[in-house]
């Protein structure tokens, strides 16, 4: 908030100034948070703070830099998460030594022999079927093979579930489950792009919105993969876990703030590349090209630019951070939850991120998500301490304490982070960092 | 008989009462887009703002003893609907308007939108706590009427709830009223004209800004029903309406965004194809096991889409709609 303030003085515009006098603030900010709560807890937000500054890193390169509207954000997170379960939770034998692979290979048949029919249906004006026949036999292909995948896949899944409980994963290292989690998410978004990204804004932010759902949904029931809603937990860390260090004779406080020190010196490490990687793009003919298309992508298709096929590059760039950053944080949470995720927490707070810290800056991007990843978990302890001087207050009127207030208290960040993207669309619609647009000669 | 009158109970009528909330609520997010051209996200809060109004409302009149026959949220309904209406009014000034005076884009008003959706729940949540309640605030009960299909071979009764009844007949009325508003009135043709094309109504003289006022009250009166019908039917809490503003919004898209007799349509397909999805088919076609050959007998569960996955029928619907025919049933306006 006092940074909101910030921007309303003027004369300090060049960029490079704003951006340091910021950036100290912030710092500023991450020490005095640091000091009030302690050095482990600092960790944990500034661990937290940088898979989220991925995510907003991925955002930005889908809105900031090709204005492509993306609600599924919540989706790709939730894919990352589940496809580093799959990778690196440890190996469930009770699965393999069962019948499980058996059936699930049977249903994997059956999921292709539903895809040749479709895409056999599609073909079909070959052998002279055309027009409302072709349709007609396209939907009839759909729900047939919708058919066959649901008479294999029902039987697997409820064998599974009541056998081995879920697949389990392979055991492998956590950062390839991170990578895995990215490939995995920018083959679906291959897919989501190719349906949607022909829309216009609204249409494809409900759009998307509506597949972040579907993929909550498929995530959330399919227990026999993910485990449900029964979580999974522990998820194995790439970096030595508290535990580990205890062994070797540290004490506990010592042990909380090294393991998270050598967590976030590895998430660090990947945000600093991709950030770097990000960076040299958006400055290189790449950038500019697709600048251009976001700026007007009429005068840019004829000037011989593939508008559709750049805009599904920049969709499935961003979405592989996006899925690297959930892995990451469900890998740190140590704990997959798919009822965990919600649409506020995982999809507008990266919004506010990238709209509060400048579209299209990634300086102003990875700020913004800093800024308001703090701003969101210190308003709860915030609000608490109002509540309960409140509560005295109306103690000593006598009204009566103020009931539930560690619960009315989380609330608050979710008001807090309206009221912050109201007044920076209000008063900073470019963001505390804007987009710098050099122009040569 | 019986398997007939299970499908009136599990179909028909669920359908109806999900069709007439999403039909309400889609009919303001179709009119707000058709004249202010942006998807107005906060929607669903509006309607669970419009609940909470109700819940205050009746929990007063309850409270200085006041005893009504019908439910106390229902009866004070027409305050709760002029409120939600002032505070709409109130959020387009204080959020909107300084957006769309600056010439913002669509996009940027669809974002703060969000704001203020961001905002309706956390004071909802700040001040009613984040737990579920009943609007029934003086206990009333939830009357049903159970109508005896003895005479027609039946065992079981078609059984409707008091605020279903109460919902049909309310929203009914609100259709055919908003239909002769949008026909006959000055202002609901004035309406209709910036909604086709907001520049040549406003050199012909039209009063765009009552216009814009109008679609608010209208929006949020219509709001308010919906949410408190909704919490009369379900129970009343601050996620109440969040749930169901995608396929709110995937209705009014199906009907044509921005075309008010499209929304209805929309909503009331929205809903009888979710309904549909999951509906248990084995329990209508149970007498066809005599005529089946053994081994043939239906499966106990004969669902086409597990009730789980029952939100997603109407991303499903929404997909297939933007792809074949991205304009909806009735053809709707452009961004």
């Amino acid at each position: 908030m006092s940074a909101a303030s910030n921007t309303e003085a003027r004369g300090w515009n060049s960029p490079l100034r704003r951006g340091l006098i910021l950036f100290a603030a912030m710092f500023v900010m991450v020490v005095a948070v640091g000091m009030v709560q302690g050095t482990a807890s600092i960790l944990l937000i500034l661990t937290q703070a940088t898979a989220f500054a991925l995510i907003a890193l991925g955002l930005n390169i889908q809105w900031g830099y090709g204005g492509l509207f993306n609600f599924a954000i919540m989706g790709f997170l939730m894919v990352g998460g589940a496809s580093t379960v799959f990778l690196s939770y440890p190996v469930n034998m009770a699965f393999w030594q069962s019948e499980g692979p058996l059936l699930l290979g049977r249903a994997l048949a059956a999921f292709l022999i539903g895809l040749a029919l479709v895409l056999l249906a599609r073909r079909s004006h070959r052998i002279g079927i055309a027009g409302r026949w072709k349709t007609a036999l396209v939907a009839l292909a759909w729900f047939a093979a919708y058919v066959i995948y649901r008479s294999q896949i029902d039987p697997a899944a409820a064998y599974i579930e009541s056998t081995a409980g879920f697949v389990g994963g392979l055991g492998l290292h956590p950062v390839l489950g991170w990578a895995f989690g990215g490939l995995v998410s920018a083959l679906i978004a291959f897919f989501v792009g190719r349906i949607s990204l022909g829309l216009r804004t609204d249409y494809l932010a409900i759009a998307t919105i509506g597949i972040s759902e579907i993929l909550r949904a498929l995530i959330k029931n399919m227990d026999w993969l993910t485990r449900g809603t029964m979580t999974v937990s522990p998820m194995p860390w790439p970096t030595p876990l508290p535990q580990h260090l205890q062994a070797t004779g540290m004490s506990i406080p010592d042990s909380f703030v090294f393991a998270r020190l050598g967590f976030l010196v590895l998430a660090g490490l990947i945000l600093v590349g991709a950030f770097i990687i990000v960076q040299r793009a958006y400055g290189g003919p790449w950038g500019r090209m697709m600048r251009a298309i976001r700026d007007n992508h009429v005068a840019a298709a004829s000037m011989g630019k593939d508008v559709t096929g750049r805009q599904l590059e920049l969709f499935i760039l961003g979405s592989i951070l996006m899925g690297v950053g959930g892995a990451m944080l469900a890998t740190f949470t140590q704990i997959f939850d798919p009822s965990g995720y919600q649409p506020i927490n995982h999809t507008f707070m990266i919004w506010v991120m990238v709209i509060v810290g400048g579209a299209g800056n990634n300086w102003g991007v990875v700020l913004g998500a800093f800024l308001i990843y703090i701003v969101w978990v210190i308003s709860d302890p915030l609000a608490q301490l109002i509540f309960l001087n409140l509560s005295q207050l109306t103690g000593s009127l006598g009204w009566g304490a103020i009931p539930e207030i560690d619960s009315r208290a989380l609330q608050m960040r979710v008001f807090v982070l309206g009221v912050v993207i109201t007044i920076a669309l209000r008063y900073a619609p470019r963001g505390l960092l804007p987009e710098v647009v050099r122009r040569e000669g | 008989m019986d398997e007939l009158i299970f499908f009136i109970n599990r179909v028909l009528i669920s359908g109806t009462v999900l069709g007439s909330i999403y039909a309400l609520g889609a009919i303001g997010v179709t009119l707000i887009f058709g004249i202010l051209r942006f998807a107005h996200f906060a929607h669903g809060d509006m309607m669970t703002m419009g609940a909470f109004i109700a819940f205050v409302l009746a929990s007063a009149l309850a409270a200085l003893g006041v005893a009504t026959p019908l439910p106390m949220a229902f009866v004070v309904l027409p305050a709760a609907m002029i409120v939600t209406a002032l505070l709409a009014l109130g959020i387009d000034r204080g959020f909107y308007a300084p957006l769309r005076a600056r010439g913002a884009r669509p996009v940027t008003l669809l974002i703060a939108s969000i704001g203020v959706t961001l905002m309706i729940q956390g004071l909802i949540r700040l001040i009613f706590g984040s737990g579920t309640r009943s609007i029934y605030v003086a206990n009333e009960p939830k009357d049903i009427f159970r109508i005896d299909m003895g005479w027609a071979g039946g065992s079981r009764p078609i059984s409707i709830t008091e605020p279903q009844v109460l919902m049909f007949a309310v929203t009914a009325a609100l259709v055919v009223a908003l239909h002769l508003f949008l026909t006959r009135s000055r202002l609901g043709k004035a309406m209709r004209a910036m909604a086709d094309n907001a520049d040549l109504a406003q050199v012909s003289g039209i009063n765009t800004a009552l216009v814009v006022r109008v679609t608010w009250v209208i929006a949020g009166a219509l709001a308010c029903v919906a949410g408190t019908m909704l919490a009369l039917d379900v129970a009343l809490m601050p996620d109440l309406a969040f749930n169901i503003v995608l396929p709110i919004f995937a209705a009014a898209i199906v009907g044509g965004l921005g075309h008010a007799y499209g929304a209805i349509v929309g909503g009331f397909l929205i809903a009888f194809a979710e309904t549909l999805a999951v509906f248990n088919w084995t329990a209508v076609l149970r007498p066809l096991n005599a005529l089946l050959p053994e081994g043939m007998a239906l499966p106990a569960n004969l669902a086409l889409v597990p009730t789980e996955y029952k939100l997603t029928v109407a991303f499903v619907i929404l997909v297939i709609t933007l792809l074949v025919r991205p304009t909806g049933i009735f053809k709707g306006a452009s961004t």
